[in-house]
């Protein structure tokens, strides 16, 4: 058997009601997209491109309008799954003050556990499980407000992983932190990907993000523009550039040097490999 | 500048007090308020201070720190006593003007006087000693039976401790705001009251503004953390009644009997 879908999105149609207009604000018509178990899935696109509207339908915060959302087989319109859903997609948003119910970590990341019913033994250790697991262990007492950006969005992430998911969707988890955060973010999703095998989909509008997914998949106006590995999609310059997107630094510089005349490999996107290459080439 | 609030006023420790369910705490601040209300002469009132002060003694909470809670209340006994003083018919000790001051006054004030200030210090104990977290467990807890009457008690405490969550975050929110007004050249300093009050709105629109647009995600990520209401909830932490709390509980019936012996006895 192959490996089992996490998600499959087939002809997903989709309008938000427009408060000014009579006309509704279309976003999805006709959209199709199909998610690995087990892989890590970056969504780039321009602001308004339909990045957290494809998010909140992966666990039923919004429903289509046509054609259908699956995640593990479950249809996300079934009313009798709601719980499930959840509990198998977990999501991660923005603003991690926004999403913190309790005054106490430890209190926070039993929320969802306490609301599936759990015992209390197996919520306490499913708590100390997933504090451990994005290294938050040593904080499960302290109050949220004293915790920095990366520290709070990394218990959010324990939050979310003490329902034991098998995917997790994060919309735009590092927007608001600072480089640090953002560094301790992306490790832990990395790793939780890895050691876990959690399927991760990632939205952001970081480039250096977008590289250490195993796919990216870029949106434009509800469409999908492109969608394969990094060094599939990055190389494709003009075509990120024409959605309003800024390519990574090395992919740009690579670009510009080909434009002039020399012979890069356009695929070379880590600084590590770009500069190798360069090196090579000067050597040469 | 906001920052300086305190909330909460709990004061962490682990003594017996500190440990006692929750429950028990609120359940023996309404004994010991009913008893207050029983007490008729110095006999009662004696027993209820020496209780309080018992209490007191075995939470390690300051004395200190317990009249500071009196203070905002000052007026207010002050008020009530000579209120007391003036107007009480009895023996008349002293006479002058349209004034007259009996025993009886003098002796019901110092009772009322004495009353407040067991009932505040009795009060504040509890918040000093209870998370309050801790106390929105207890609360729910002992509310219970009220959701048969279909009384959103889970609700209630689910406010409550969101709303206590949130007051840090809307603080530090307020101060920014502030910032942010002042130097676009907001002026909050000078000006009659009204015109102070007026200048406030330029911090309560963006701050009522944001709370919504902060209660709107914060509803969106509970629902996505599997929140449908209280049915079928579980705990972390369960509260369990042990034996210190049987205990406690006890006595506060004994000291309830006791006061309300003493006064059948007028005392």
């Amino acid at each position: 058997m192959a490996v089992q879908k996490a998600v499959t999105i087939s002809d997903l149609h989709f309008a938000y009601p427009s408060q000014t207009e009579a006309e509704p604000l279309r976003i999805f018509d006709g959209l199709d997209l199909a998610i690995d178990e087990g892989s890590f899935v970056a969504v780039l696109g321009h602001n308004g491109c339909g990045k957290s509207t494809l998010a909140k339908h992966l666990n039923a915060i919004l429903l289509p309008e046509g054609g259908s959302v699956h995640v593990f087989g479950m249809d996300t319109k079934d009313e009798d799954l709601l719980l499930d859903i959840r509990r198998t997609v977990g999501m991660v948003f923005q603003n991690p003050d926004n999403q913190m119910v309790a005054n106490v970590v430890e209190e926070d990341v039993a929320f969802a556990p306490e609301n599936l019913g759990v015992p209390s033994g197996e919520i306490r250790r499913r708590v100390d499980d997933a504090l451990k697991a994005v290294g938050m262990y040593d904080y499960r007492k302290h109050a949220p407000h004293l915790l920095s950006g990366g520290q709070k969005q990394r218990v959010a992430i324990a939050g979310v992983i003490a329902m034991q998911p098998r995917c997790i969707v994060l919309d735009e988890p590092t927007a608001m932190l600072d480089p640090q955060g953002r560094e301790e973010v992306m490790r832990t999703v990395e790793r939780l990907n890895r050691e876990k095998g959690i399927t991760v989909v990632l939205i952001t509008h970081h480039m250096t993000e977008a590289i250490r997914a195993d796919r990216v998949i870029v949106m434009d106006r509800g469409k999908i523009l492109t969608d394969g590995t990094p060094k599939q999609v990055f190389p494709q310059v003009e075509l990120l550039k024409s959605a309003g997107l800024s390519v990574p630094a090395t992919t740009q510089l690579i670009y510009a040097l080909n434009e002039a005349g020399c012979a890069l490999p356009p695929d070379a996107l880590t600084t590590e490999e770009c500069a190798q290459a360069l090196y090579a080439m000067l050597k040469a | 500048m906001l920052k300086d609030i305190t909330l909460g006023q709990y004061f962490p420790g682990d003594t017996v007090i500190h440990r006692l369910d929750p429950r028990t705490k609120l359940l023996m601040v309404i004994v010991y308020i009913v008893a207050l209300f029983l007490c008729k002469w110095f006999v009662s009132y004696g027993v209820a201070l020496a209780f309080l002060a018992t209490v007191i003694i075995l939470s390690k909470i300051r004395l200190k720190a317990l009249f500071k809670g009196l203070k905002p209340l000052l007026i207010i006994i002050l008020f009530t006593a000579v209120l007391n003083i003036f107007y009480t018919d009895g023996t008349v000790l002293v006479e002058f003007w349209i004034f007259r001051i009996t025993r009886e006054g003098l002796i019901n004030a110092f009772f009322l006087v004495l009353r407040i200030m067991l009932l505040v210090m009795g009060t504040f104990l509890m918040t000093y000693t209870t998370s309050p977290i801790a106390l929105t467990d207890g609360l729910e807890s002992l509310l219970s039976p009220l959701k048969k009457l279909r009384f959103p008690v889970h609700e209630l405490a689910m406010m409550m401790s969101i709303a206590l969550r949130f007051i840090p975050t809307l603080i530090e929110e307020t101060d920014k705001i502030i910032s942010a007004q002042k130097a676009r050249g907001a002026d909050f300093e000078t000006g009659n009251i009204f015109r102070r009050a007026k200048a406030l709105i330029p911090i309560l629109v963006p701050l009522f503004v944001s709370a919504f647009r902060r209660a709107d995600e914060l509803a969106t990520a509970m629902e996505c953390r599997c929140y449908h209401g209280g049915k079928g909830r579980t705990k972390l932490k369960q509260l369990r009644y042990r034996r210190r709390d049987v205990l406690s509980l006890l006595l506060g019936a004994v000291l309830l009997g006791g006061i309300i012996t003493l006064r059948h006895f007028g005392l």
